[in-house]
């Protein structure tokens, strides 16, 4: 039953990443646009052009 | 040429980078490909990011301010097809969106929890069968208690708030009865760990917390929804005014911005957007939204205009008054406030559920402990026993055989145009017997129609629709309607208060006022007589006999049909208008309605209201006006029409889109079902106590059994909502406005 020291772990560990994964696209806003996330996979030009004028800070 | 002279900048909030932004609504956005025509388009202007929500049709942008103009952004979105209207994100809807991100943060981590706990527990269950060892159940049950402990603190919150406030109000909730039953599993769960005992809780307690979550979580975004949906509706309307500045200059800037002592002009054609007091210019004002009265009302200076009123005639200026003792409005407040008081005493199917179950619940488990420790057992294993008969009773079924039910009917109501304001209107809309329409704008359309075309032939037809093009009046707009013209003529010009003229062909060609294009008054006489209450406009082409147009408001297309339906089904329809009383009687014989009244105030409507309650009857009160707005709130359920005043939107239960009155019947079917299912559900839910109960107090709940209960009970309430799906009526051919439903 050793094993079970590094399991037990890695399966906690696995959920927490999951968990983080699931805080992080709650926090930037992806649940946001349901509707329009289901489009915009299938545009080529999902990514929005760059602006050159705009230095992002 | 309106977005010309809105100052845009004035909606666009500063940002700490140095960036602005603004939030539109945008009109006409339908499909993806509309997403990128304005993302790409607008993209292309320096330092704009735009990003359209295809969810809500809104538009968010964001651009320095010195690299671009406001209404430049503006233009180009115009260019590309689309209208902007500017939207206020209000306090509230902030307020929703940050609750709703706080319930799926919740409900993530009581997932995870669950998950993880669950797989501890299973091994536990799997090895109390077979051979675990004490220690290593023990280290299970500790590693559990370890993710519960965290997880019932993070995630229980809204239910612990929402008990506590309950709690100090020295009321009762459902979630009263929750907090209670997590608390102690919980604890109960950490003595036995600290015992050592072969079972322990922590499984339940997540799951049962992640099975609330989502019922809450579809709860309030259902209503999220429905409410960012009439939000688009009200921010197509007036939500600014034209400010005269001490200099002259006018702009339009958003009502938040006017304050009380301001001037503002209102041009011809224009809804007024606040109350106030004429200091310049006459003018007919149509007060159909305010009083319910169809005929014009002639003011002057010295004259106050509301709010929702439309200004028909010529140039107004007017000074805002802040609503003061003694006016119209200051009258509909003061009824407002007594009836939503008198409201707030009724009492929901939950609440009324939960006041039932806590006692026997909670007295049920102090009679097991007593029982146990009577008959000899030790305290602690009686006290054991006792707390499981709360866990197996933790109201899982009962706390989501309702919102399960309202979030899926008000799915199903959303889809056929009607949007709820509160959860627990559905219930009250099931117990009416009595509907009480108001005539103007609910059972009639809120835009005049064409009547009568005078004999004009379609040549005619078609040069008066062009000229009415170019003519922002109410009237205009019908008419160019009716006939489908095409582009105004180039010299056409508005004259405030008369008509819109043109040059053609070295003619003068004019529409308006019937006395400005050379008609007699006799002919006016008897058209008037004709089509008493009609407004009239006359064509003069400018070489033969002008032609006489009528308007009225029609009724709504499938009000007749509406009307009779719900007679035949046994509800008793009842007309209560502001309006006069021929043009009440009139309507009344078109729909075939015995029962109305004309000529009433709002007070007058609340005392119908208050006379049909004591006959013992439930009423439900459909209306738009402000004059109808403490009816709204005062009857047992309300449902105004979307493009109703805003204080009666407001006051209303619930507000249906288009020009239909077809989502009135749908509301109505839908609620039945759905108040069926209500209570079907809370059966279910008694039945799975009576089974559970005996079980829990007999001493022989497991964990496992705990689980299983739980799930079973839920999954079976939710599936019994789900039903109400299958027979949903298939949603109406589109109507107006429905392109906000998507």
């Amino acid at each position: 039953m050793d094993v079970l020291i590094f399991l037990i772990p890695i399966a906690i560990g696995l959920g927490l990443i999951g968990l983080f994964a699931f805080m992080w696209t709650l926090k930037s806003g992806q649940y946001e646009d349901l509707e329009g996330a289901r489009w915009r996979i299938l545009s080529d030009d999902d990514v929005t052009p760059a602006k050159p004028e705009e230095p992002k800070s | 040429m309106i977005a010309a002279d809105r100052d845009w900048n004035a909606f666009a909030e500063p940002k700490a980078d140095g960036t602005v932004h603004l939030d539109l609504a945008v009109e006409g956005i339908t499909c993806a490909a509309c997403m990128g025509t304005i993302e790409r388009g607008l993209c292309t202007l320096p330092s704009v990011a735009a990003r359209v929500n295809l969810t809500t049709h809104r538009l968010a942008l964001d651009w320095r301010p010195e690299a671009v103009e406001a209404g430049a952004i503006v233009h180009r979105l115009e260019r590309l097809g689309y209208r902007a209207h500017p939207f206020d994100p209000g306090r509230r809807s902030a307020e929703e969106a940050a609750e709703s991100r706080e319930l799926l943060r919740c409900l993530g981590a009581a997932g995870f929890g669950a998950m993880n706990i669950m797989l501890l527990s299973v091994s536990v269950w799997a090895g109390n069968a077979t051979d675990i060892d004490a220690p290593t159940r023990d280290l299970f049950h500790w590693i559990s208690a370890l993710i519960a402990i965290p997880i019932v603190a993070y995630s229980g919150r809204p239910f612990f708030r929402s008990a506590f406030r309950a709690l100090r109000a020295l009321r009762t909730n459902m979630d009263v009865p929750i907090s209670i039953g997590i608390v102690l599993t919980l604890a109960l769960s950490i003595v036995e760990t600290l015992g050592s005992a072969e079972h322990a809780f922590f499984d339940s307690v997540v799951m049962l917390l992640f099975f609330l979550l989502v019922g809450r979580f579809l709860d309030h975004d259902m209503r999220r929804r429905t409410r960012s949906v009439a939000e688009n509706m009200t921010a197509l309307r007036v939500q600014s005014a034209m400010k005269i500045a001490p200099d002259g200059d006018v702009r339009e800037l958003p009502l938040s911005k006017i304050d009380p002592g301001d001037l503002v002009l209102i041009r011809p054609g224009e809804r007024v957007s606040v109350d106030g007091v004429v200091e310049e210019g006459t003018s007919g004002v149509d007060q159909s939204l305010v009083t319910g009265e169809t005929t014009l009302v002639e003011v002057g200076i010295g004259d106050a205009v509301h709010a929702g009123t439309l200004n028909v005639g010529g140039l107004l200026r007017v000074r805002v008054t802040a609503a003061s003792a003694g006016t119209f409005l200051d009258e509909v407040n003061r009824l407002l406030e007594n009836a939503a008081q008198a409201k707030s005493r009724y009492m929901r199917l939950a609440d009324r559920a939960s006041r039932a179950y806590a006692p026997i619940v909670h007295a049920s488990a102090l009679l097991t402990a007593l029982g146990w420790i009577a008959t000899g057992h030790d305290v602690a294993r009686s006290l054991v026993i006792a707390v499981s008969v709360l866990i197996i009773t933790c109201p899982c079924a009962l706390a989501l055989a309702i919102p399960a039910v309202q979030v899926v009917a008000s799915g199903i109501l959303f889809k056929s145009g009607v949007l709820l304001h509160s959860g627990d209107a559905i219930e009250r809309l099931a117990a009416v017997d009595t509907i009480v329409f108001d005539k103007t704008g609910t059972l009639t359309l809120p835009e005049p129609r064409l009547l009568d075309e005078g004999g004009a032939d379609p040549a005619r037809l078609a040069a008066a629709g062009r000229l009415a093009r170019a003519s922002r009046h109410p009237l205009g707009v019908a008419l160019a309607t009716a006939t489908r013209a095409g582009a105004p003529p180039e010299t056409a010009r508005e004259i405030p208060g008369r008509g819109v003229e043109a040059e053609i062909d070295g003619r003068i060609e004019r529409l308006g006022a019937p006395d400005w294009c050379g008609v007699g008054p006799e002919r006016i006489a008897a058209a008037l007589a004709r089509h008493p209450g009609a407004s009239l406009v006359a064509h003069d082409d400018g070489r033969s006999e002008p032609v006489l147009f009528a308007f009225a408001q029609g009724l709504r297309s499938d009000a007749a049909a509406v009307v009779a339906g719900l007679s035949a089904r046994g509800y008793a329809v009842e007309i209560l208008s502001g309006d006069r009383q021929s043009a009440v009687a009139e309507v009344a014989a078109a729909l075939g309605v015995a029962t109305f009244a004309a000529g009433l105030t709002p007070a007058g409507k609340i005392a119908r209201l208050e006379e049909l309650k004591r006959q013992g009857r439930t009423v439900m009160m459909v209306g738009d006006g402000l004059n109808d707005a403490p009816a709204l709130a005062a009857a047992h359920v309300s449902l105004s029409p979307v493009t109703a005043v805003h204080l009666s939107q407001a006051a209303a239960d619930a507000v249906f889109l288009g020009d239909r009155l077809a989502p009135v019947v749908s509301a109505l079917t839908v609620a039945r079902r759905a108040r069926r299912a209500m209570v079907e559900n809370l059966w279910l839910s008694v039945v799975y106590n009576l089974v559970a109960v005996p079980v829990a107090v007999a001493g022989l709940v497991t964990p496992l059994i705990a689980a299983l209960a739980m799930s079973g009970s839920s999954v079976l309430v939710t599936l019994n909502a789900l039903r109400l799906r299958l027979s949903a009526p298939r949603r109406e051919p589109a109507a107006g406005g429905e392109t906000w439903t998507s």
